[in-house]
């Protein structure tokens, strides 16, 4: 009964003056720092008027760099689905030693500095290194070139899938997997049938995560890029050109496209959010219902 | 060697699914860090003192360390305000202004880097107000700070709202029976109970923004001793293939990263032995 | 200090949880508001605690209005049905709060609130769980924590919300012995709101039944039960069987069977008959019966034995509750034929009884 009290309503809250003072000055920080900038990245990127603005994209370099960005997402999202699902199945519906560990090992890109994670690749495949030498003598380029690009990509990406579902996994428990086994599932089907639609939006959340940092990334792939414009360019790197070079219209029209793709996510993440919060909503009706009726 | 028991399960698929996460962590993390251990053993120990404690060094590390404790701190403040804000009070937009606070996550940091630096230069929307009164923000260290408030207020509010949106109203009821105002109230039953949250909120905000780059380089001015950060150090020194030198800074940064997420975790694990996971 | 509670209104949007709702809570009594969920007791307690405003009527404590009177002005304890202890305090911090929330001027000194606390802690026989944090203790020991720190501020009242909802069967049980005796030490005016017509009848000496946001009957448990004022509080404080017939000149009949009433209703009519499964005799003479059937289900429960009779009448199932003495005289099987006749009944006319028919 209390619940259905709508928050306006509550004896115990602060008055009226306080909370009207308080959401003000916490708008008022969204406007300064999270608004403002948003919408300034629009602006400067019309400000000399949409020709301006067209031609800034449809230029070589930037359709290049564009090309470069999506193909680095191509890679990298698939990568992190497979690899985020295998290591949430292993760590959330198994026991075995050294689990935490492994836990521990995946979160690690999160705490290195992007430039030092694109630093580690320059020092294992780095033309003065052995590896790096031994590759380019086979014709094989890593640094400055595409493929450490994405090594990089993917290094800085690493833990978002399965950091979404590792909890999501262990949260929902092996239950119903093992009612699929008993009723004659194969493994296969149990995973097709059973912990794939269960752990959808989740995976969808993170498959989110994961592209908005794939196509924004700029510490990592800075340092292993090499900014050789028209191959190695992203669209993030592109802008950082521009920009050096005065060329304002120019960045801000690149990285408008960025910020378009940064409001995309939201927008995106936020669904995905409200359908998770549903279908949880609806498990947790679903087990009280269970219960009562026991 | 039985390094790996698994324990008995009657879910299939233990083998390849270890395996391949096993493989992968492998191929993308470890092998870079051996890398990163194998050039930093190559390097006498005078040598890495002597890098380390080079002036520039010095000072880049002081400011990356200093600026992003300083952005943390009014991280703390205003996200803790903004997460109060959005559980407790409702007003028009609200959903909108939530779904907004991840901005910072999803903006490419470079993008949020000229944008700021645009409009916090002196003949910017924000730094033509702020030049009159003698606040200099863009191409100093202030405007790194501001950088890195973009960057990691996200962090904060996302820790704290939900311990708050946890939070019974019958605690503040019961408070109210027992004849304690609303600031007290706040102080002493509010506020201690979303404490751990915030502090590791902050604490994830400082990881952050101790690394950040995109965001800070084009803002910095990167002069010499003064607004040049520790990751843009380490870039110069790859530039001009110094790449032991590099190493040494980049070991410098991860040891004193790695010292916070180990006290987040121990935060982590005193709050939740101490106040317990159930109710 | 007793407590009148003059016309109550109170709406949540649509929903009129209270409907000028009057009671008077005599000083030093202990008073049970018992309903289904949704009847309106908990917001009446929150009503008198101030945690709630309501829409229109009055508050008095001790003949004084204190309608308006802010939550923590009002000398309230309220124990909470989740107990709502401050996690990051000790048991100790806990039940001093409200003393060192006072102002300055009149807060007790450290000493005192010490000693002020380890008396209530002993009280509740907790005081070797000072240091403790409440998430290290028992549903039983948050219980008697929360009442504890609800009495640390000498509150004139004290509330308490389903005070033993969340705890399980045998504890909840020795729980309330230990609250009535408690209550009978100190004597403070008392409400506690339950939806356990076994709590309510067994803790309180008043027990007010409440429905759909109105008051049904007031009385004390022996008047409930005897007693019970509508088919609602009738129904709600036990199994009960249903006898549709009439009321002519003083009885209840229905076919040939005929019981004078007491307290007839004044009209005659279409009435309904309310007979307890204890209050059902099953005999295999027809003589004085109200019904007849088959011997369906024998259900051996402990001391009783729970018998199920088909009504050849109605074909709807009767149900009695006989001593396992009486059950071995009769030598009752399944499908024998049985008369059952009411030793008990209560009557209402029938249009009352509709909204409750099971």
């Amino acid at each position: 009964m209390s619940s259905a009290n709508p928050a306006s309503l509550r004896t115990t809250t602060e008055s009226r003056p306080v909370r009207y003072a308080l959401t003000a000055l916490a708008l008022a920080f969204v406007v300064l720092f999270l608004v403002i900038p948003l919408v300034s990245v629009f602006w400067e990127a019309f400000s000399k008027g949409w020709g301006l603005y067209r031609e800034a994209l449809v230029e070589p370099e930037a359709l290049s760099a564009i090309r470069l960005t999506l193909l680095t997402a191509l890679i990298a999202v698939p990568f992190n689905v497979v690899f985020g699902v295998a290591a949430a199945w292993a760590i959330a519906r198994f026991e075995f030693r050294g689990k935490s560990l492994l836990t521990t090992l995946i979160d690690l890109p999160f705490s290195v500095s992007p430039v030092v994670a694109g630093m580690m690749y320059v020092l294992l495949f780095g033309i003065n290194t052995p590896v790096g030498a031994w590759l380019d003598a086979n014709g094989f380029k890593v640094i400055f070139a595409v493929p450490g690009i994405v090594l990089a990509t993917v290094f800085v990406t690493f833990p978002f899938v399965a950091r979404e579902l590792i909890p999501l996994m262990q949260a929902q428990g092996a239950d119903e997997e093992q009612a699929a086994l008993v009723l004659g599932a194969s493994g296969w089907q149990t995973f097709r049938r059973v912990t794939l639609p269960n752990i959808k939006w989740g995976l969808l959340y993170g498959v989110i995560l994961t592209n908005a940092r794939a196509m924004g990334e700029f510490g990592a792939v800075s340092v292993v890029s090499g900014h050789i414009r028209g191959e190695t360019n992203t669209i993030p790197l592109h802008v950082e050109i521009l920009y050096n070079e005065y060329n304002f219209v120019g960045a801000f029209a690149s990285a408008s496209i960025l910020a378009l793709l940064a409001l995309v996510t939201l927008a995106a993440k936020t669904f995905v959010e409200w359908r998770m919060t549903r279908q949880h909503a609806a498990a947790r009706t679903r087990t009280a219902e269970a219960r009562a009726a026991a | 060697m039985n390094l790996i028991s698994k324990r008995h399960s009657v879910l299939p698929g233990f083998g390849l699914a270890f395996g391949v996460s096993l493989f992968w962590l492998g191929l993308i993390v470890l092998l870079p860090f051996a890398a990163l251990v194998y050039t930093a053993g190559g390097m006498s120990w005078a040598d890495f003192v002597g890098t380390v404690t080079a002036e520039r060094v010095v000072a880049s590390i002081r400011l990356s360390f200093g600026a992003a404790a300083a952005a943390s701190v009014i991280n703390a403040v205003f996200g803790f305000l903004l997460a109060w804000v959005l559980v407790r009070y409702p007003f028009p937009g609200r959903r909108f202004v939530d779904a907004l606070v991840d901005l910072p996550f999803a903006l490419p940091t470079a993008v949020a880097g000229i944008a700021l630096t645009t409009l916090y230069a002196p003949n910017g929307w924000i730094g033509r107000f702020l030049e009159p009164l003698g606040l200099k923000v863009a191409f100093t260290p202030l405007g790194i700070v501001v950088a890195l408030v973009f960057i990691g207020l996200p962090f904060v509010v996302r820790t704290v709202q939900p311990v708050l949106e946890d939070m019974e109203q019958e605690l503040e009821e019961a408070a109210t029976c027992l004849g304690a105002g609303r600031w007290q109230i706040f102080r002493r039953v509010l506020f201690p109970a979303v404490l751990p949250a915030l502090i590791t909120g902050a604490t994830m905000a400082f990881a952050r923004a101790t690394g950040e780059f995109g965001s800070v380089i084009f803002i910095a001015g990167n002069i010499p001793l003064v607004s040049e950060i520790a990751p843009l150090i380490i870039i110069s020194k790859l530039d001009q293939y110094d790449q032991a030198g590099a190493t040494a800074v980049a070991v410098v940064m991860l040891a004193i990263s790695f010292l916070f997420l180990f006290a987040i975790n121990a935060l982590q694990w005193w709050a939740a032995r101490r106040h317990g996971a159930g109710r | 200090m007793s407590i009148e509670i003059r016309n109550i209104q109170k709406r949540f949007g649509e929903f009129t949880a209270l409907d000028n709702v009057s009671l008077t809570v005599e000083s030093g009594e202990l008073l049970a508001l018992l309903g289904p969920s949704g009847c309106g007791k908990t917001t009446l307690l929150r009503i008198i605690a101030g945690l709630e405003t309501p829409d229109a009527g009055q508050v008095l404590f001790a003949g004084k209005d204190a309608t308006h009177t802010h939550v923590s002005e009002r000398q309230v304890g309220f124990v909470f049905q989740h107990y709502a202890l401050f996690r990051h305090m000790t048991v100790f911090d806990n039940v001093a709060f409200g003393l060192t929330v006072r102002p300055r001027s009149v807060r007790p000194g450290r000493e005192e609130v010490r000693e002020r606390v380890m008396r209530l802690l002993k009280l509740v026989q907790l005081d070797w769980l000072a240091d403790a944090y409440p998430a290290q203790l028992s549903g039983g020991q948050r219980q008697r924590i929360a009442l504890a720190r609800s009495l640390a501020v000498e509150p004139k009242v004290l509330l308490l919300d389903e005070p033993f909802g969340a705890l399980d069967a045998k504890v909840r049980k020795d729980l309330r012995r230990w609250l009535r005796s408690l209550h009978n030490d100190m004597h403070i005016t008392s409400v506690f709101v339950t939806h356990d017509q076994e709590e309510a009848l067994e803790v309180s000496d008043r027990v007010v039944v409440m429905d759909h946001g109105h008051i049904e009957q007031v009385g004390t448990p022996d008047e409930i039960y005897d007693r019970p004022a509508t088919p609602f509080v009738t129904q709600f404080l036990g199994d009960v069987n249903l006898f549709h017939g009439r009321v002519d000149q003083g009885h209840f009949t229905l076919g040939d069977f005929a019981q004078p009433l007491a307290e007839a209703p004044a009209a005659g009519g279409q009435a309904v008959a309310f007979v307890r499964p204890h209050d059902l005799e099953i005999s295999r003479a027809a003589e004085g019966a109200l019904a007849h059937g088959v011997v369906e289900h024998i259900h051996a429960v402990g001391p009783i034995v729970r018998v199920e009779v088909a009504a050849e009448s109605s074909g709807k199932p009767l149900e009695a509750v006989l001593t396992r003495e009486r059950y071995r005289e009769l030598a009752l099987m399944l499908g024998d034929r049985v008369y059952v006749r009411p030793t008990r009944v209560s009557v209402f006319p029938a249009g009352d009884a509709q909204d409750y028919v099971i």
